[in-house]
């Protein structure tokens, strides 16, 4: 299991992903799958900057990414409100432009691009996210 | 990120290079403000050396695309998307809502 602690702060994107895509790398995932364990992973932190820690200072995101045979875990986990992104709604992808809902969007994309999303949530915890991706082919 | 705007005679061509996520989205949208403010709404956003986009990007994309859109005044091609950007795009329905062209030639060449 490797673990790492940053800063609740957008400019600490670059470095989650290249932690998340070193551990993909480790599991033997493709470039592709790689990329996505990796936008998956920035639309979580993104929102947990934005939504979680909203009106909290110096807030810390803890991530944990266990590598086991042709599966990856990322374990992402705050102290700020509870934001379960398993209940953010869908938005309609169906209609046209000027309809389009800008908001939802990376959840849905981390439920597309994750095999299993889990979301928990405790006073004393905090907020835990827990995603994994299974490589193509193994099940 | 690295945005480099070129004007050409019927359309503006965007060049967006780097990594677009959440930190770097609002300089994106800031510039592509700009670019409409001075009247231009036919824009080539040249994604070559696009290297990551994520939802953040996206949002300055649809923003930008309802603006060049109003009032039949313009429109927003994007140009040699990357795969993995456009797989992303897709998946979150973005494709039907922008033409894409394989090069910023073809792309200015559409306007």
């Amino acid at each position: 299991m490797k673990e790492a602690k940053y800063s609740a702060d957008f400019n600490n994107l670059d470095a989650i992903r290249d932690f998340v895509g070193e551990a993909a790398e480790e599991a033997g995932f493709s470039g592709r799958e790689m990329y996505s364990v990796q936008l998956a992973a920035d639309e979580a932190c993104s929102n947990i900057i934005e939504h979680a820690y909203e009106d909290i200072p110096n807030g810390e995101i803890e991530i944990a990414c266990k590598v086991e045979t042709g599966q990856i875990t990322i374990i992402i986990h705050d102290h700020g409100k509870e934001f379960d992104i398993t209940q953010v709604r869908k938005p309609n992808l169906s209609r046209d432009l000027s309809e389009r809902e800008v908001g939802g969007l990376g959840v849905y994309l981390i439920h597309q691009l994750m095999d299993e999303v889990r979301f928990s949530s405790s006073k004393k915890n905090g907020n835990t996210l827990t995603m994994i991706k299974r490589k193509s082919g193994a099940l | 990120m690295e945005i480099v705007v070129k004007e050409f005679k019927h359309c503006n061509v965007i060049e967006i290079n780097g990594r677009v996520d959440s930190s770097t989205a609002p300089q994106l949208s800031q510039t592509l403000d700009k670019v409409c403010d001075q009247g231009h709404f036919k824009l080539v956003l040249d994604m070559t050396g696009l290297e990551y986009m994520s939802s953040a990007g996206f949002r300055a994309l649809l923003a930008t695309q309802r603006t060049c859109k109003r009032y039949n005044r313009g429109e927003v091609v994007l140009a040699a998307v990357p795969t993995r950007i456009r797989e992303a795009l897709e998946l979150a329905g973005f494709t039907e809502l922008f033409k894409s062209y394989d090069d910023a030639l073809s792309a200015v060449g559409s306007f």
